[in-house]
């Protein structure tokens, strides 16, 4: 059966499941979800934007479908020990897209909320009411239809005007079934005007089951706002995430992500951003090392609306095997973005001659006082650099990990936070060694 | 220490060292002088092993093994140093993980456990100061951002820290001021012992009036037309290549 007709008679069947288990305001935007993603279904490769992913070979498949929260009894400690001790941060869990509650010690200061999204659109009307869905345009993707058709939970942050969150926000989407699971994920993170914050992501499976994701996470930051947004994409080769992630930007606002995939089935990754006031900066760092049958894309569009606004792009990757990837970036610099700052890179290496990457990077400009630039390399590890690093003893193995660590390192170094950056450091050296990249102590089953 | 018998390179099809001879043995300084495109670098590239290089015939044996069967990193870790005429950018390779690792894999080799922190980095204070070298090694990536000059002593830095059996020094002279040339040579004749031996590629006499060889070779043409002493150097200084034409034909 195709996927399309497949889902909507999941939804047809469910509705009143999925609404009675949801956040009112969630609830108001099906309708509309339903109209788009009828129209639009899942993207083809006929999609310029999904030229290079081809996702209905992928989508195929049974998968079960939890529109309940899990009953499953997780016991934190037991399953997930996140050994970075220094790495004081607030966790917040997600179980297969459900907001698991978890008894932490300390006080997140006054007026911050970090709750389930459901909770949230009946505790947090007016809030609610402005930010959800207003930024995620169901009108132009199928997936991101999808997910507001199906979306019931997720987390919520919000961090009033002037507050800054010292200790760094860690959610952990989880995915724990005994069968193929198909999860939805609906995040809203909302940074008042001068409000500072610190997220991680970490995104794991437990057991060797396909999980298939559709995550989708509107960020906003108000004037003079700082975000950071750290995601470290660990799951196992039957997974399947489809990331679509919003970034709403007002005046002099700082927004930086950096995506680090270590390994997943096939992983999208499709970031919007808008730069809707003066002086706003944002930063986009993505690293993915695959190997086997991995496919990891990356899709940027940066939409650049006023004048005086900093973007940059860098993003590397490395492709061992048969992996296949793509890099897709648009920078959109509107007529009235004068002193636009615009900078887009993508670089990658192939270690096989089946290896595959396609890129394209591009600039859209109507602006005609900007500085714009954009550029990218498929190729080879540096043989020059290869015989020099031998030439002084260094064996051929060894050459090859110190410059494959140094491709990826560039990335890795702009990770703000030192403690959660030497484990990545560590984590990238071992993927790159072809070990198992997994915290020491955790048995989640990352490979 | 060094034999080289009637060897014959090609690059890409393209014969470039016809029938060369050499024999080095240890405390000795060999110069191997030539003009531009003559073969000098393809040959310090054979015996480093570079793997665009491909040998047509003849043999190297290197302290009495075949050198042909051993890969770049096992002629270095038996004390064969390449100072290369252009030294490559790494970027993101840090100098001090470069060097520990190099170290630490020549140790390996001999059987010795890896080197301390502190004896490491003692280490690199003495040798850096032994070969003039100011530039800040640490948070610096290999040869990224050096100046030419900072690049040639880098090389004689490594050569310092390594310690090697024979050493070739391919035009570390070229790009490096008077003052420069003096430190380096200065390095290389402290690192001089009777047990190893070193080969100065150089495109000038200049260098050769600080680093005293005990033999002077032509190589024209892929060919070594002449072996004397030191005062060769002096001779093709004063005339030039021309002369040696008529023996090269």
């Amino acid at each position: 059966m195709d996927i399309k007709e497949d889902l909507i008679s999941l939804f047809r069947q469910n509705t009143d499941v999925l609404e009675s288990g949801s956040g009112p305001i969630i609830n108001t935007f099906r309708k509309q979800a339903f109209r788009d993603f009828d129209r639009l279904g899942i993207p083809t490769t006929k999609n310029e934007a999904y030229k290079y992913t081809p996702l209905d070979k992928y989508l195929q498949g049974n998968y079960d479908v939890e529109l309940n929260a899990n009953p499953f009894k997780v016991d934190l400690q037991d399953i997930f020990k996140c050994d970075i001790p220094e790495l004081d941060t607030r966790v917040i869990l997600v179980l297969n897209g459900f907001f698991y509650p978890v008894e932490q010690a300390g006080q997140l200061p006054g007026g911050v909320v970090v709750c389930g999204l459901s909770e949230a659109s009946s505790k947090y009307p007016e809030l609610f009411n402005r930010h959800y869905s207003h930024y995620a345009d169901t009108s132009a993707d199928g997936l991101v239809a999808l997910n507001t058709l199906f979306a019931q939970d997720g987390v919520f942050v919000y961090i009033p005007p002037g507050t800054v969150i010292e200790k760094p926000l860690q959610i952990i989407n989880l995915s724990h079934s005994f069968k193929n699971l198909r999860i939805t994920r609906r995040n809203l993170i909302i940074a008042g005007d001068n409000a500072r914050v610190n997220i991680v992501v970490c995104d794991h499976t437990l057991c060797y089951q396909s999980y298939l994701a559709n995550t989708l996470t509107e960020i906003y930051a108000g004037k003079n706002a700082i975000v950071d947004y750290n995601r470290m994409q660990n799951e196992n080769s039957l997974s399947i995430q489809i990331n679509n992630l919003f970034v709403h930007q007002e005046e002099n606002s700082r927004f930086t992500g950096n995506n680090i995939s270590l390994h997943g089935g096939l992983i999208r990754n499709n970031m919007y951003v808008t730069l809707n006031g003066p002086y706003a900066e944002v930063n986009l760092y993505g690293l993915f090392l695959s190997d086997e049958k991995q496919h990891v894309a990356n899709y940027v569009l940066v939409d650049h609306t006023l004048p005086h606004c900093t973007s940059n792009q860098l993003f590397k990757g490395i492709l061992d095997n048969d992996a296949t990837g793509s890099f897709n970036g648009k920078i959109l610099v509107r007529k009235d973005a004068q002193k636009t700052q615009a900078y887009q890179k993508n670089n990658n290496i192939l270690l096989t001659s089946a290896a595959r990457m396609n890129t394209k990077p591009h600039l859209e400009i109507y602006a005609d006082d900007v500085k714009c630039s954009h550029g990218a390399t498929v190729g080879q590890l540096d043989m020059d650099a290869m015989f020099y690093l031998r030439s002084r003893g260094i064996g051929e193995k060894e050459s090859r990990h110190l410059l494959m660590y140094a491709f990826a390192n560039e990335i890795v170094s702009k990770i703000t936070i030192p403690v959660l950056k030497d484990r990545i450091i560590n984590l990238v050296d071992k993927r790159l060694r072809g070990e198992l990249s997994r915290c020491n102590n955790c048995d989640i089953r990352c490979g | 220490m060094l034999t080289i018998k009637d060897l014959y390179v090609s690059i890409e099809g393209k014969e470039i060292l016809k029938g060369i001879d050499l024999d080095i043995n240890a405390g000795e300084v060999h110069a191997i002088m030539g003009p531009n495109g003559s073969g000098k670098s393809t040959l310090a590239l054979a015996l480093a092993g570079r793997e665009i290089i491909e040998i047509t015939k003849g043999t190297i044996t290197y302290q009495g093994e075949n050198l042909f069967e051993m890969s770049p990193e096992d002629r270095a870790r038996k004390g064969l140093f390449l100072g290369f005429q252009y030294p490559v950018e790494i970027p993101g390779v840090s100098m001090v993980n470069f060097m520990k690792t190099a170290i630490n894999e020549q140790r390996k080799y001999r059987g010795l456990g890896s080197i301390s922190a502190s004896d490491f980095l003692k280490l690199m204070r003495e040798k850096k100061e032994l070969v003039g070298l100011t530039t800040n090694l640490t948070n610096r990536s290999v040869n990224e951002g050096f100046s030419g000059g900072e690049k040639k002593r880098n090389e004689i830095f490594q050569m310092a820290m390594l310690e090697p059996v024979l050493a070739i020094l391919d035009e570390t002279d070229s790009g490096l001021d008077i003052d420069a040339l003096k430190t380096v040579a200065f390095g290389v004749n402290k690192l001089r012992r009777a047990d190893n031996a070193t080969i100065v590629i150089t495109h000038y006499q200049r260098l050769l009036e600080y680093i005293v060889p005990d033999f002077v070779h032509v190589l024209y043409r892929g060919r070594i037309v002449k072996s004397s002493g030191k005062e060769l150097a002096l001779e093709l200084e004063e005339r030039g290549y021309d002369w040696l034409n008529d023996s090269a034909e």
